[in-house]
């Protein structure tokens, strides 16, 4: 059975689990390392990204987890997970795993008083979609939220806002998304990324 | 396709406190420690003129801090800011949301403006934190529109005891309700002075329907990583980093306490070498008027 890792250094970890759990899918928090061995995929949460960043230097996570997604294993970052795995964040010097090929605007909204909810078209889910989710708006709760201001060749955009800001993307194995599926009851972006997993089992 | 955007939502409110889990967030002064916290690996400050230690020390009236100071630690840092008003003080309520802070506490620490009433929150975009020495307390809060809650403990004494019996009262209570029968939900409503729906809700999900940090006397990693262990969901430290020695590895040290509060093979290696941690107060050497605590009901 596939094993996904959760990183749980600080941030929304235990939702991600619950959501995996209620899939029938085992999900374990990841502190340490050794944690990450004989994982099928792993999910960097929401969170504080200078927090998170942190503790993942002191704790020797920066070059597994690069490992891990140059090596071709899902890994699923959500708004601060999303800030990780970019190559670059505009105006602030913060640790990244540098593998995915975005620049991303920190707070890009404002403040908290900005956070917002929004029904956003997410085209791409339709795959994994049950017939009456099909062609469902995805109802995305994006606190502090970054947003993906520019995608390299490699990267396929999954879903924009009315004014074009990218809050979702895809490259290869990696999957970003600047809101929070996992406060929501709707988990089509999980099922999404559990079928990269075994997508990426049928094809070696 | 025009896109509906949908702001100061509960789930925007209490979701900001879902990213905060498994963090600290540290009572800061000045700009300079606002950085100090940031670079430790706070999640968030609290923005105020004195930490609860020296609020104890001066006594008097103590208010909300000025909006000046807020606004510069707020363009410090690129972490939540949050910023304390009277408990009541719905005017200051309305000034620290016109500055955009992203929480607000309303809170013990400072002088009540309103020993009757706490703030009405649903009606703000802001979303609130607030203290609670027990479930009925922190259900009364989440009542009002409280999107956090947090132990009060005692602030500004570097003693955990208060702490760790308000979440022991809090968790011990949930626990007892998920043994209830349906039909003793609204006398266990009635007794604790806490609305039944919440109460039904609390029980069925079998923690408070918010974030719950523990607050009021953490001073060392041990202390923080006793609250994890005890089931809350993240740390405020208020006097226990800047009134110690030495405040830098002390934060960092508290803030990795939180991530590895199960492994006490980490909590040992991190808690060596920190210097003094801040001078501590026994509660029985706190005349009964001065505990903050029990301000609010």
């Amino acid at each position: 059975m596939d094993r996904i890792g959760i990183l749980a250094l600080q941030g929304a970890f235990i939702e991600h689990i619950k959501t995996l759990r209620s899939l029938g899918v085992d999900a374990v928090e990841v502190r340490l390392p050794h944690e990450l061995e004989n994982l099928s995929g792993l999910i960097i949460p929401g969170g504080e990204s200078t927090t998170v960043g942190k503790l993942a230097i002191t704790y020797g996570l920066v070059e597994p987890i690069k490992e891990m997604a140059s090596g071709g294993k899902p890994v699923w970052g959500t708004c601060a997970g999303l800030i990780f795995l970019a190559r670059r964040v505009q105006g602030i010097e913060q640790p990244l795993l540098g593998v995915m090929d975005l620049a991303v605007a920190r707070n890009a909204f404002g403040r908290q008083l900005e956070s917002f909810e929004a029904e956003i078209s997410v085209p791409a889910l339709d795959a994994v979609s049950q017939p009456d989710e099909r062609g469902r708006p995805f109802h995305a709760i994006f606190i502090r939220a970054p947003l993906i201001t520019a995608a390299g060749d490699g990267v396929s955009v999954l879903s924009r806002l009315d004014n074009g800001g990218i809050v979702a993307a895809r490259q290869g194995n990696l999957l970003v998304t600047a809101f929070h599926p996992e406060l929501t009851s709707d988990t089509r972006f999980h099922r999404y990324f559990l079928a990269m997993i075994a997508q990426g089992q049928a094809t070696p | 396709m025009g896109m509906d955007k949908e702001t100061g939502t509960d789930a925007v409110k209490r979701g900001l406190a879902q990213m905060l889990k498994g963090g600290v967030i540290m009572d800061v002064v000045t700009p300079e420690h606002a950085r100090i916290a940031e670079d430790a690996g706070a999640c968030a400050v609290m923005a105020l003129e004195r930490v609860p230690a020296d609020i104890r020390a001066d006594g008097g009236v103590a208010r909300m801090s000025d909006p000046e100071l807020i606004v510069k630690i707020m363009d410090t840092v690129t972490i939540p800011v949050m910023a304390k008003c009277r408990i009541g003080h719905f005017v200051e309520a309305q000034i620290l949301e016109s500055l955009g802070v992203d929480y607000i506490d309303e809170s013990e620490v400072l002088t009540p403006a309103d020993e009757e009433h706490h703030i009405e929150k649903h009606g703000f975009k802001v979303p609130f934190v607030c203290g609670c020495r027990n479930l009925g307390e922190a259900l009364r809060r989440i009542g009002e529109g409280a999107a956090m809650i947090r132990t009060k403990g005692e602030a500004g004494t570097g003693n955990v005891v208060e702490a760790v019996r308000h979440a022991r009262s809090v968790m011990g209570n949930i626990r007892r309700l998920q043994h209830m029968a349906p039909e003793e939900m609204m006398a266990a409503a009635k007794e604790m002075g806490a609305p039944y729906e919440l109460v039904v809700e609390t029980a069925q999900l079998g923690r408070l329907p918010v974030v719950n940090f523990a607050a009021g006397g953490v001073a060392t990693p041990a202390d923080a990583a006793l609250m994890m262990q005890l089931g809350v969901d993240g740390v405020f430290v208020g006097s226990g980093i800047f009134k110690a020695a030495d405040p830098p590895p002390r934060a960092k040290a508290i803030v990795e306490a939180v991530t590895h509060y199960n492994d006490p093979g980490i909590l040992a290696e991190i808690s060596k070498g920190l210097g003094e941690a801040m001078p501590g107060l026994e509660m029985s050497a706190i005349p009964e008027s001065e505990l903050l605590a029990q301000r609010g009901w």
